[in-house]
C-alpha cells in the first residue's frame, strides 16, 4: 500500500486528507459543468472535469484499503486503450451510439462495484441494511442501464428494428417486474446469504433493461439516451452509498440531475410526457402511417439545382433547416460550402435547429461544428421562428417531422402539439428529400404539397453538390 | 446524525446543484454536455479501484477488475470524445 511509503506523521491524517481532496475533485466537477454552459468556455469546462477525475483516481490509490496494484494497473491500461481508440475513431454521426455504449459501460461498472464489494467480503454479516439496500439498488439501476443502453445502441445502429416492438401487456409486465425486484431487494436486505435472491435481482434487472427500451420507437431515442445517462449517474451514486464514498455520491447525483434535465427538455421539445415516451410505444423509422390521409392524389412542385441556385443567390435571407438525413448523407461539409458561397454573394444565411433534430440532443450542432460552421450561425427553434416571416428561402435538408404543420393543425396526428419550426411562414420552402416517404414518426407531411413549397428529390449530398456547382454559374 | 442521513443530505443537495448547473445550458451544447456528464459518471472507477485492490475473496477482486476496465473506458473515452467535439465549436470571428 502506498500509504506505507509516507511518514507516519502524515499517514495518520490520510483518511481525512483523502476526503478533503475528494472535495477538491468535486469542486472541479461542479466548476467544469458550469463552464459547459457556454460554447466559449465549454472545452475548458470538460478539461477541468477531467482533471477532477484524475485527482479523484490518484488520491484513491492512497486509500489504506488498497493493498495490491496489479489488477488496477492492468485494468486501467486495458480500459484506457479501448477508450482512446473508441474516442478517436468514432464518426460524429455515430456520437449517439458511442454515448449509449459509454453509458452502458458506466452503468455496468457501478453494478459491478456494488457486486464486487459484496462478493469480496469474507463475512457478509458486517454489512448493515443501508449497505445491502444500496447494493441491491446499484445492481438494479446499473443492470438496467447496461442492457437498456445496448438495446438503444442496437436501435440507433439498425441492428434492432427502430420500430416500437411491443405486445399487449408488456408495460404491465415491466412495471410488475420492477416492483418485484424492489421487493426482492427488501428480502435480500433481511437475508443477504440467500444467493438465489441475489441472482434473481440481477437477472431480472438485466431483462428489464431490454424489455423497457425495446418498445420505445427510434424517434424517441434522444429521450432514452438522456434518461439512461441519468440512470448511470444514479447508479454511481448508489455505489457511493455502498462504499460510503462521498465523491461517488455527489458526482453521481450531479450526473443524475443533468440527465433528468435533458430528458425533460427533450420531452418538452416533442410535447410528450416522459410516461408517454416510455409506455407510449410511439413512432418507428418509417413503418406505420398514422393520421396521415391519402397521398396519391396530391401534386408537388419540383425544382432543379439550376432553378434553386437562382432563387437562393438572389435571396436576401436563407435559412437552412438540417435534420438527421443530412448527417446520414454525410452532407454537412457541402452544406457549409453552399452557405459560404451564398454569404460571398451577400446572402444572409442562418441555420434553424430543432431541439430534437438528429439522434440525440444537440447532435445537429456537433455535426455542423465538425463542418466548421460557426456556432453563432446556429439558431434554436425559439430564436429562428420569428425570423421565418422575413426569410426568402428555407432549405429543409433531411428533416421532416420537425417542420410538419400537422403538429399545429391536425389534432388527430401523433405529433400534434409538438413545437415545430414555422417554415411555412417563409416566402418559399425547398425540401431536399429522396422521395415523398414518411419521416421518423411515420406520418405524412402536408408541407410537401403546399403551393409555395418545392421538392428537390435525390440524395441530399448529391443535390447539394449540384446546387453548389450551379451556384458558380449564377 | 447517522452516516446514512448524512449521505442522503449530500445526495439531495448535489441533485439540486446538478439541476441548477444544467438547466441553463444552450441546446448547442447538449451533446457535449451529455457525453461530458457521462464521463463524470465514470467516477465509479474510484469504487472499482477500492474493490479490485483491497483484501478479500478472490472473486470480488476480479469483479472489481472488470469494473475498472469498463469504468476506465467510460472515463477516458468520454472525456476525450467530448474534447474532440468541443474543439470543433468555433465562433465566426476567429477564422484562424
Amino acid at each position: 500500500m502506498i500509504s506505507e511509503l509516507l511518514p507516519e506523521s502524515i499517514s495518520a491524517y490520510l483518511p481525512d486528507t483523502i476526503q478533503l481532496i475528494y472535495l477538491v475533485a468535486t469542486a472541479f466537477f461542479i466548476r467544469g459543468l458550469k463552464l459547459l454552459n457556454s460554447p466559449a468556455t465549454a472545452r475548458k469546462g470538460n478539461q477541468l472535469a477531467a482533471i477532477g477525475m484524475l485527482i479523484g483516481v490518484v488520491v484513491t490509490l492512497f486509500d489504506q484499503q488498497i493493498v495490491s496494484f496489479e489488477l488496477i494497473i492492468v485494468g486501467v491500461v486495458i480500459g484506457g486503450l479501448i477508450g482512446i481508440v473508441l474516442a478517436k475513431k468514432v464518426e460524429m454521426t455515430a456520437m449517439p451510439e458511442l454515448v449509449a455504449v459509454f453509458n452502458g459501460f458506466g452503468g455496468a461498472a457501478s453494478a459491478l462495484v456494488a457486486w464486487g464489494e459484496f462478493a469480496r467480503a469474507t463475512d457478509i454479516t458486517i454489512f448493515d441494511s443501508t449497505v445491502l439496500v444500496t447494493t441491491g439498488l446499484s445492481i438494479f439501476i446499473g443492470a438496467i442501464t447496461f442492457t437498456g443502453s445496448f438495446v438503444a445502441f442496437g436501435k440507433l445502429k439498425g441492428f434492432i428494428s427502430g420500430n416500437a416492438i411491443t405486445f399487449p401487456g408488456l408495460n404491465i409486465i415491466n412495471i410488475g417486474s420492477m416492483i418485484g425486484v424492489l421487493v426482492l431487494i427488501g428480502v435480500f436486505t433481511y437475508d443477504p446469504a440467500n444467493m438465489t435472491i441475489f441472482w434473481i435481482i440481477m437477472g431480472v434487472s438485466l431483462l428489464i433493461g431490454i424489455t423497457s427500451v425495446i418498445p420505445i420507437g427510434g424517434a424517441d431515442m434522444p429521450v432514452v439516451i438522456s434518461l439512461l445517462n441519468s440512470y448511470s449517474g444514479i447508479a454511481a451514486s448508489m455505489a457511493g452509498f455502498v462504499l460510503g464514498n462521498n465523491l461517488l455520491i455527489v458526482s453521481g447525483a450531479l450526473v443524475g440531475a443533468a440527465g433528468l434535465i435533458l430528458t425533460n427538455i427533450m420531452c418538452k421539445a416533442m410535447n410528450r410526457s416522459l410516461a408517454n415516451v416510455i409506455f407510449g410505444s410511439f413512432g418507428g423509422d418509417g413503418g406505420t402511417s398514422g393520421g396521415g390521409g391519402a397521398t396519391g392524389d396530391k401534386s408537388v412542385n419540383e425544382t432543379s439545382a439550376e432553378d434553386l441556385a437562382i432563387q437562393v443567390a438572389y435571396a436576401s435571407k436563407v435559412v437552412i433547416v438540417p435534420g438527421y438525413g443530412l448527417a446520414v448523407a454525410q452532407a454537412q461539409h457541402i452544406v457549409k460550402e453552399v452557405a459560404s458561397k451564398l454569404e460571398a454573394k451577400g446572402v444572409q444565411v442562418k441555420y434553424g435547429i430543432h431541439p430534437v433534430a438528429g439522434r440525440m440532443p444537440g447532435h445537429m450542432n456537433v455535426l455542423l461544428a465538425e463542418a466548421d460552421v460557426p456556432y453563432d450561425l446556429l439558431y434554436d427553434m425559439d430564436q429562428i421562428n420569428p425570423e421565418f416571416a422575413t426569410t426568402d428561402v428555407v432549405m429543409i435538408i433531411g428533416a421532416n417531422d420537425v417542420v410538419n404543420p400537422m403538429a399545429k393543425t391536425s389534432p388527430g396526428s401523433p405529433i400534434y402539439g409538438m413545437p415545430i419550426l414555422n417554415v411555412d411562414e417563409a416566402k418559399r420552402t425547398v425540401v431536399f428529400k429522396r422521395s415523398l416517404s414518411v419521416g421518423y414518426a411515420g406520418i405524412d407531411n402536408p408541407l410537401f404539397y403546399e403551393q409555395k413549397n418545392q421538392m428537390f428529390f435525390g440524395d441530399a449530398k448529391k443535390s447539394l453538390q449540384a446546387l453548389n456547382e450551379a451556384l458558380n454559374e449564377v | 446524525m447517522s452516516v446514512l442521513i448524512f449521505s442522503l443530505f449530500i445526495f439531495v443537495l448535489a441533485c439540486f446543484i446538478g439541476f441548477e448547473l444544467i438547466s441553463k445550458v444552450p441546446p448547442t451544447l447538449h451533446t457535449p454536455l451529455m457525453s461530458g456528464a457521462n464521463a463524470i459518471s465514470g467516477i465509479t472507477i474510484v469504487g472499482a479501484l477500492i474493490v479490485a485492490g483491497s483484501l478479500g475473496e478472490e472473486i470480488g477482486k476480479w469483479i472489481g477488475f472488470a469494473a475498472i476496465i469498463l469504468a476506465t473506458i467510460n472515463v477516458v473515452g468520454g472525456f476525450m470524445v467530448t474534447d474532440r467535439m468541443l474543439e470543433m465549436f468555433k465562433k465566426k470571428e476567429d477564422d484562424k
